[in-house]
């Protein structure tokens, strides 16, 4: 600080902005490692993975022209720019890296600005020596060493298992670049909301534009030649051509875009007071309507918009990957050890079982997903007690299970409504695009919504935590890590089937394909419940508050 | 009369904390009965058992002449709460909030509602976030005044209040009072007490030091005289219950039991009184006598403070 102090003259706004980077980075001390770590270690891991699968030039060049053949899959995953390990890497990584880049951006910054006024942190703070500008400034530094983190990793993990540096550092920069996008995207959100969790969904809607966008450009034009590429923050990465030519100055797009947004929102901030935002919030209702009327209606008023924001994103899931399925033994192709994964992963066997087990591959991943759901909804529960809302809702003739049920029929609900919407819309593409949606449809949607049996049981764990024992509520989320740790990466590494076994899903036949016996369905319905009821007891017999 | 609130011998540890040392409690129906005690005392451990969110390690504690912990739900019903930190829903208006509570009440008096949002100049739509603390406390407050209940237990309510919403709310107490309810208020504001309780039970390190009505405990405490007398004064140290004498010439300074002060008074007048100041016990005095007993330094200061007011 004293450094910042003794420039004054010009920068008094600036004024802390030093302390409060040191501040903000050590309180992200265990969030930031784990998604730069997750990031990085997730394209270097990519890169060793395809090495194995595809050893030879020439099993790769067969891959790479599958791959761009295939329109679906060049809307989701971008156009293949070479046969190199590198180029496949970039390929398989760069849009969904620079996208998760750009949601631990949005993390990040929101955390640091809005959820700082919101929460009126920022009050004491900014009454201190702290100029106007700092807490901004705070934020983007934080995200920008975040950034940082992950370009260096990928590009320093990249090359030293043997791929190109050169490729590497265009790789890595183009990754980080794209979340320092988002970064100032999240920046301009923040002053413009006076809830942190709007601005939050502002930016992660402009992150799913940003990715429709680019799918659209990669599925009309192959080889990353169609204008709408040029639109999307998240088609620059592959403009920059890492391990295929590396277009260096196209990583200038990202960061002027980046500085224009920045300035955007150190002139936004100029203009408003501390914890306003620029979009007023509108007055709400003098009198509650004559639904708000129990703890039911009131969980359901609480939950409803987050739970419309799941279905929206299950759907869209499904609906993307839906999509791409009939292709999907052409994405497999002859390479024996990616049929090999792919059975393991979806249970079937043949060509003709493929399809099959690619789609049970998704299925698993939508189950996985609504476990997150489902996980977040229930701790809701805790989230109400630790801030005090539930004492004085206590307090009223509102007995605990009553109090709790309101949160939990939406959360064991929810997820049925949330794997069915994914289940749907995935029918619904796949159906669509094999011109046979009264046939795929009903299979697929079955499919999907027989995980809910293992994201109930899984949720039965969250429920015995949150309702019985508050303190280790959040270690929830560590049971859900692990049961998707155990069904994403397990088939990948050849786990032995009692490791699978730890996760419920592992328990479920594959599907869509035999069914086998109800048992798998019937027991883990039946954990969920005894696990439910175990929490509850809890609940009832603990003290509150 | 009826007791609303019976707690004795209540005990409550967390951990190594203990919490609640044998508390003993005892609020008749229909009075403001004052809840005293510094920070950490027990106070809102004592309210949590009574609202059935804690449950009590020992000793016995009736509710309106029920179990709080077992009967919690039909107690509610008759009974309202205001925390001493409201925390509202980000996204329900303060006009939501207050219906919600009354829903979940015994019911509200729409009609006293709308009075009391007035007489608190409180903006019912604004959403839970754009309510300062002051405007939180009110929210919780109209709610629990507008509802039809028994028994009203206020937590340090008027935190975050200004001076005339003080008012506001002192009013509504006495208000609460003459259409018979019960209420236990646990406070710091001692005008407040003062001006509102009709018995007070002080409370400290989980245990009840003090319990009656404010002339009652006056009566326990010392007055302060200071006098100035014709001749040097002699025999007041001599004196069962005089404490703290200074006499520097004709001038005497001492504080003496209240219970005591009629043989001192007859001491002075025998050296001949020229003047007199007598000072009857605060309720701060009071206060402040049962918070600093054993803890060391700092009370030593504060009581010179609270002797220079």
């Amino acid at each position: 600080m004293s450094a910042l102090a003794a420039t004054r003259s010009g920068s008094s706004h600036l004024t802390g902005a030093g302390p409060l980077t040191r501040l903000a980075l050590r309180r992200d001390k265990i969030m930031l490692p784990v998604w730069v770590y997750a990031l990085s270690v997730s394209v270097v891991s990519t890169a060793l993975s395809l090495e194995k699968l595809y050893g030879t030039a020439a099993e790769r060049a067969d891959f790479a022209r599958s791959m761009s053949a295939n329109n679906s899959l060049r809307a989701l995953y971008g156009p293949v720019l070479g046969d190199s390990v590198g180029a496949l890497t970039a390929w398989r990584m760069m849009a969904f890296g620079a996208a998760l880049t750009g949601v631990m951006s949005l993390l990040i910054v929101v955390r640091h600005t809005r959820d700082e006024e919101e929460t009126g942190r920022q009050e004491l703070l900014s009454s201190a020596a702290v100029g106007r500008r700092a807490p901004l400034t705070a934020a983007l530094c934080t995200a920008l060493t975040a950034n940082i983190l992950v370009a260096a990793l990928i590009a320093g993990g990249l090359a030293a298992v043997g791929q190109g540096a050169a490729g590497a550092l265009a790789l890595g920069l183009a990754i980080g670049a794209t979340g320092m996008v988002f970064a100032g995207v999240a920046a301009v959100a923040a002053q413009l909301t006076e809830s942190a969790r709007l601005a939050r969904g502002i930016t992660a809607a402009v992150i799913g534009a940003a990715f429709i966008v680019r799918a659209a450009g990669d599925a009309s034009a192959a080889g990353g030649r169609s204008p709408l590429l040029w639109l999307s923050p998240l088609g620059w990465p592959e403009q920059v051509r890492p391990y295929a030519g590396d277009r260096w100055w196209v990583l200038l797009l990202p960061a002027a875009l980046t500085a224009a947004a920045a300035l955007g929102a150190y002139a936004l901030t100029a203009r408003r007071d501390l914890g306003a935002g620029l979009l007023a919030t509108r007055p709400g209702p003098a009198a509650a309507g004559r639904a708000l009327r129990g703890p039911y209606s009131l969980a359901w008023r609480l939950q409803r918009g987050t739970l419309l924001g799941w279905l929206a994103g299950l759907a869209f899931a499904g609906a993307v990957f839906g999509a791409v399925a009939h292709g999907a033994a052409d994405i497999v192709g002859d390479n024996e050890r990616t049929q090999d994964i792919f059975e393991r992963l979806g249970g079937s066997h043949g060509q003709a079982g493929l399809t099959d087990a690619f789609l049970a591959t998704i299925t698993g991943m939508l189950g996985l997903t609504a476990a997150l759901y489902a996980t977040g909804s229930v701790l809701r529960l805790s989230g109400e007690e630790a801030d005090g809302r539930a004492e004085p809702l206590l307090a009223c003739a509102v007995g605990r299970l009553r109090w709790a049920a309101g949160h939990l029929v939406i959360a064991f609900a929810g997820t049925a409504a949330v794997l069915a919407a994914g289940g749907l819309a995935m029918g619904l593409a796949y159906g669509a695009t094999a011109h046979d949606i009264s046939g795929r449809l009903p299979r697929v949607l079955a499919a999907v919504l027989a995980q809910t049996p293992a994201v109930w049981a899984l949720t039965g764990v969250t429920v015995l935590l949150a309702a019985a024992l508050p303190r280790y509520a959040t270690a929830a989320w560590g049971v859900v890590g692990a049961a998707l740790a155990v069904g994403w990466i397990g088939p990948m590494l050849n786990a032995p089937r009692w490791v699978m076994d730890l996760s419920p899903f592992g328990h479920l036949p594959k599907l869509p394909g035999p069914v086998g016996s109800a048992a798998p369905f019937l027991w883990l319905t039946a954990l969920a419940v005894a696990l439910t009821a175990a929490g509850l007891y809890g609940l009832r017999r603990r003290d509150v508050g | 009369m009826t007791t609303a609130i019976t707690v004795s011998g209540l005990h409550k540890s967390f951990g190594r904390t203990h919490a609640l040392d044998g508390l003993d409690l005892s609020v008749e129906s229909g009075e403001v009965h004052g809840f005293l005690g510094p920070n950490g005392a027990g106070k809102s451990t004592t309210i949590r058992v009574l609202l059935g969110l804690l449950r009590a390690d020992r000793g016995a504690a009736r509710l309106l002449g029920r179990d709080p912990w077992h009967d919690a739900v039909e107690l509610h019903r008759r009974l309202a709460y205001v925390p001493g930190d409201v925390t509202l829903w980000r996204n329900l208006s303060g006009g939501e909030v207050i219906d919600l509570y009354g829903r979940l009440r015994g019911g509200l008096d729409p009609a006293r509602r709308a009075e009391l949002l007035e007489r608190f100049e409180l903006d019912p739509t604004k959403k839970g976030r754009a309510y300062s603390k002051g405007n939180r406390q009110k929210v919780a407050l109209v709610a629990a005044f507008a509802s039809d209940v028994d028994l009203l237990i206020l937590d340090e309510p008027t935190s975050g209040l200004d001076p005339l919403m003080e008012e506001v709310f002192q009013e509504c107490v006495g208000e609460a009072r003459e259409r018979g309810r019960t209420v236990l208020l646990s406070s710091h504001v001692l005008s407040e007490v003062e001006a509102l309780c009709d018995r007070v039970s002080i409370i400290r390190a989980g245990r009840t030091v003090e319990s009656g009505s404010l002339a009652d405990l006056r009566h326990l405490t010392r007055t302060s005289v200071s006098a100035e007398l014709a001749a040097p004064p002699n025999g007041l140290s001599r004196l069962p219950g005089v404490h703290d004498l200074s006499v520097q010439g004709t001038r005497v300074r001492l504080q003496v039991d209240t219970d005591k002060l009629d043989p001192v008074l007859r001491q002075l007048t025998e050296s001949g009184v020229r003047s007199l100041t007598s000072t009857p016990p605060t309720l701060e005095e009071l206060f402040l006598r049962h918070y600093q007993t054993d803890q060391g330094d700092v009370p030593a200061a504060r009581r010179t403070e609270a002797a220079a007011r």
